[in-house]
């Protein structure tokens, strides 16, 4: 029997929830409910696409879009895992590092070991999973600062890159490059799909896992969690692992982009996945956080960078810029909580 | 059924359970009662798996179990809802309620959601909360209704012992009625229930056998029909209440303390009254009548915006705390832990935190001077124990709030206005502090006394006003205030 009246907001949200899987009833009632904060984020967006469109001839061509959707692997698969981190009340300064050290692990497993690529990837990822159960265990089982912690692993481990390899590392194995880098579907390489695909899958795990669930609950009240019999360390030091995994996977698509693999490479990418997380929405500390905004506060970030970088303005302006506007950020949500 | 021997808990140096038998038989629901630091909370606790214990047996059914963390308690069937809260605010209420257990699908780590909204309603249903949205956030819940979700969290599966640690402090009687319902049927079903509480009117009430914990020791078990109040309290005390509050007190002097037309739009409005010199003014109120933010208006926490303020006919207008304390205005505020602490500060630096004017030459601390000044409170005060050393928050609630309180008495303040100053505190702290009262108004102090707790506020005051809905709405002596008068003043009724 069809209902000729206009279907009511439950039944909207039913239809959004089963239609959008992965953009879930509670995100969505999440955007629903906005503030002023977000809706100029958006502004800001729409804003920032508006005029890249009107005085730059070159913004629309594919080639920029590819370009534009190649430069955010790197910042869009760090920030998923340093939100799945934030949501659980932590912070995970220790990813710029573990982007190098996986990069240059892939590198040189090819070049100097002659190991085929896949089983390079493979050792590069499992660097990344050793530095997340690391961070993730010190905190989890000692109850230290996550901030302190991850600055220290920071350092540490920029030191163990210079130990394995004090150069640069070229790979002369074309597919080193071409298989992430090869075009698929118009100007979408496999290491975009990798990365377009990793949001999706992040919200699945957020959303609708029990870890998922219980990450972010923890990030709101650990005592609560604790006293329900879930397992806290355990799920702690399971973020610290996403990140860590997100990171090196990371590594490995920027040093394949690149074609190169550099032991210095990596300096602030921590600065800027929080500030993707905290552009679109999450709470530093623990308290909310979405992976629709993550995403959101990905593809500003890209567009800034590939704005200023079309306009030919110097990467440290950048950075200037990124600073503020987490703080702007922070600012404006500071009586959220 | 239950059977607890010799439970021992120690936080630091202080002994929270020294040896504490304990049996319950299933179906019964069981009281546990004893002033503040008795222990009540901590024996469940470790009943709960929430802390672990230093020694002694859990024995269920006769058999020996090992508790050792939450998980190993649920799994016995255990199930506690807390004094404090223990929810995730920006989560759901169905995910708040399912915590720990939530329903998954076939494959075992994926969430169902639809069945988790659908089992979330079914029991708030049952709990007779039908109405509640199981979608919203907790945060976004009054708190009676936090309550309720926190109730309902331990009644999602069913449990064999139930734990409600002083579920009743923030429900109304009518939601109070529903729990009532849910324990008679929760025991109809042999559940055990195991039920702290303040409240012994709501004890006698509702509890078939009532154990006292004194001193993190087992003092007596009781049934209601073979006791009374009276001789309830005074196992819990160790000794009768025969003079609580101060009997002899000096007559008031001239006013200290003139309060014309004090207002915040949408806190309170035209709020006139005086204090004298050695006078106590009660003020009672509901919780939302305005009293509190009208205190912090008089201690320039919230500034007032209209109205006029004097202190010895000065006219004042405190724009911050600085100010007031300056003038000799001090507020002991409602929550300590909140307000009034450092908690990880010592006695010392807490008590000296308002002062360090005074006890500092330029702008370094005076330590001998400090230490004397510290020294001199702790003692006049009677804080337990008395190390001026000691960290805050290993000390009992009664001990934490002296700190306050001579925290505030370290400035030399003229007016002091206690926001609450017997909440969280034991009996026997309480009388103390009804003495300390009384002594500092015939030292010459102006007191005035908020509090929601009706026979203190007739017990203590020379005067008592009552505030609604941001109003004063009555005015009467000591002697000719009856609790019917009050009460209905401030609820607005008659």
């Amino acid at each position: 029997m069809m209902d000729a009246s206009p279907p009511s907001e439950s039944k909207l949200r039913g239809w959004w929830r089963r239609g959008r899987s992965w953009a879930t009833g509670a995100e969505v009632r999440q955007l629903a409910r906005r503030r002023w904060i977000d809706y100029a984020f958006l502004a800001a967006f729409l804003l920032l696409i508006i005029l890249a469109a009107s005085v730059s001839d070159v913004f629309f061509t594919s080639r920029n879009l590819g370009n534009l959707l190649r430069q955010i692997v790197t910042n869009g698969l760090i920030s998923l895992g340093m939100l799945v981190v934030i949501l659980s009340g932590g912070i995970d300064l220790s990813v710029g590092p573990i982007v190098a050290f996986a990069g240059i692990v892939t590198a040189g497993m090819v070049q100097l070991q002659g190991l085929p690529l896949p089983v390079a990837v493979v050792i590069a990822l499992g660097v990344g999973l050793l530095a997340g159960t690391f961070n993730g265990y010190m905190i989890a089982r000692f109850k230290l600062q996550p901030f302190i912690v991850t600055l220290a692993t920071l350092g540490a481990i920029r030191g163990l890159i210079y130990v394995y390899s004090q150069t640069p590392i070229t790979p002369q194995d074309p597919v080193f490059r071409s298989a992430f880098g090869t075009p698929l579907i118009g100007p979408v390489t496999l290491s975009v799909l990798i990365m377009l695909l990793a949001f999706p899958v992040a919200a699945f795990f957020l959303r609708r896992t029990t870890a998922g669930r219980a990450i972010e609950a923890i990030g709101g009240n650990e005592e609560a969690v604790r006293l329900a019999g879930i397992n806290v360390r355990a799920h702690i030091m399971l973020a610290y692992i996403i990140s860590g995994l997100a990171a090196a996977l990371a590594g490995v698509l920027l040093a394949s982009r690149l074609g190169i693999a550099q032991p210095s490479v990596g300096a602030g990418f921590e600065l800027d996945a929080i500030a993707a997380c905290v552009i679109g929405g999450a709470v530093l500390g623990g308290g909310g956080g979405t992976v629709l905004g993550t995403f959101g506060g990905v593809l500003t970030l890209g567009l800034i960078d590939n704005l200023l970088n079309l306009f030919n303005v110097q990467s440290y302006y950048q950075q200037i810029l990124k600073g503020f506007i987490i703080l702007f950020a922070v600012l404006a949500r500071r009586r959220e909580r | 059924m239950l059977v607890m021997r010799g439970i021992r808990k120690s936080f630091d140096a202080t002994q929270a359970l020294r040896g504490v038998d304990f049996a319950a038989e299933a179906g019964e629901v069981h009281a546990i009662v004893g002033e503040n630091g008795a222990g009540k909370s901590t024996l469940m606790k470790v009943l709960a798996g929430a802390l672990a214990r230093d020694g002694g047996e859990i024995l269920i059914d006769g058999e020996a179990v090992e508790i050792n963390s939450p998980m190993t308690a649920h799994r016995l069937g255990i199930r506690a809802v807390y004094q404090e809260f223990s929810l995730v605010p920006h989560l759901s209420v169905s995910e708040n309620i399912l915590m720990g257990q939530m329903p998954t699908t076939r494959v075992r780590w994926l969430v169902d959601w639809p069945e988790a909204h659908r089992r979330s309603r079914e029991i708030l249903a049952r709990l007779g909360f039908a109405g509640l949205d199981v979608h919203q956030a907790v945060s976004r819940l009054s708190v009676s209704h936090q309550q309720v979700v926190e109730i309902a969290k331990a009644a999602a599966v069913e449990p064999r012992i139930w734990i409600l640690d002083e579920p009743s402090a923030v429900l109304s009687q009518e939601e109070l009625d529903r729990l009532f319902a849910l324990i008679r049927k929760l025991k109809s079903q042999s559940t055990l229930i195991l039920y702290i509480s303040h409240r012994l009117d709501e004890v006698f009430q509702v509890a078939d056998r009532i154990t006292v914990l004194k001193d993190g020791l087992h003092v007596g078990t009781v049934r209601p029909g073979a006791t009374s109040k009276p001789e309830l309290i005074r196992l819990m005390v160790g000794r009768t209440l025969s003079e609580v509050y101060p009997q002899s007190r000096r007559p008031p002097d001239g006013p200290l303390l003139e309060v014309d037309h004090l207002g915040r739009p949408g806190a309170f409005e035209s709020v006139t009254f005086s204090v004298a010199r050695g006078e106590i003014l009660g003020v009672f109120g509901l919780v939302g009548s305005g009293r509190s933010a009208m205190a912090r208006a008089i201690f320039g926490a919230e500034p007032a915006e209209t109205g006029t303020i004097r202190i010895e006919g000065q006219s004042l207008r405190p724009a911050s705390p600085r100010q007031a304390v300056a003038q000799g205005i001090a507020l002991l505020t409602e929550d300590r832990k909140r307000d009034g602490l450092v908690m990880h500060l010592s006695v010392r630096d807490n008590v000296s935190l308002s002062s360090f004017g005074r006890l500092s030459r330029s702008i370094v601390i005076d330590r001998a001077r400090q230490d004397s000044a510290v020294l001199a409170k702790t003692r006049q005060l009677d804080i337990r124990p008395p190390d001026p050393g000691r960290l805050v928050r290993y000390l009992s609630g009664g001990n934490q709030q002296k700190v306050v309180l001579a925290k505030w008495l370290m400035t030399e303040a003229r007016v002091l206005i206690l926001d609450e100053p017997t909440r969280g505190v034991d009996v026997a702290t309480k009388v103390e502090f009804y003495q300390l009262i009384g002594d500092l108004a015939d030292q010459g102090l102006a007191i005035i006394l908020i509090s929601s707790e009706l026979p203190e506020v007739l017990g203590m005051s020379d005067r008592i006003l009552v505030m609604r809905d941001g109003r004063i709405v009555g005015e009467s002596t000591r002697a000719e205030a009856t609790e019917e008068a009050i009460l209905s003043r401030a609820a607005g009724v008659g």
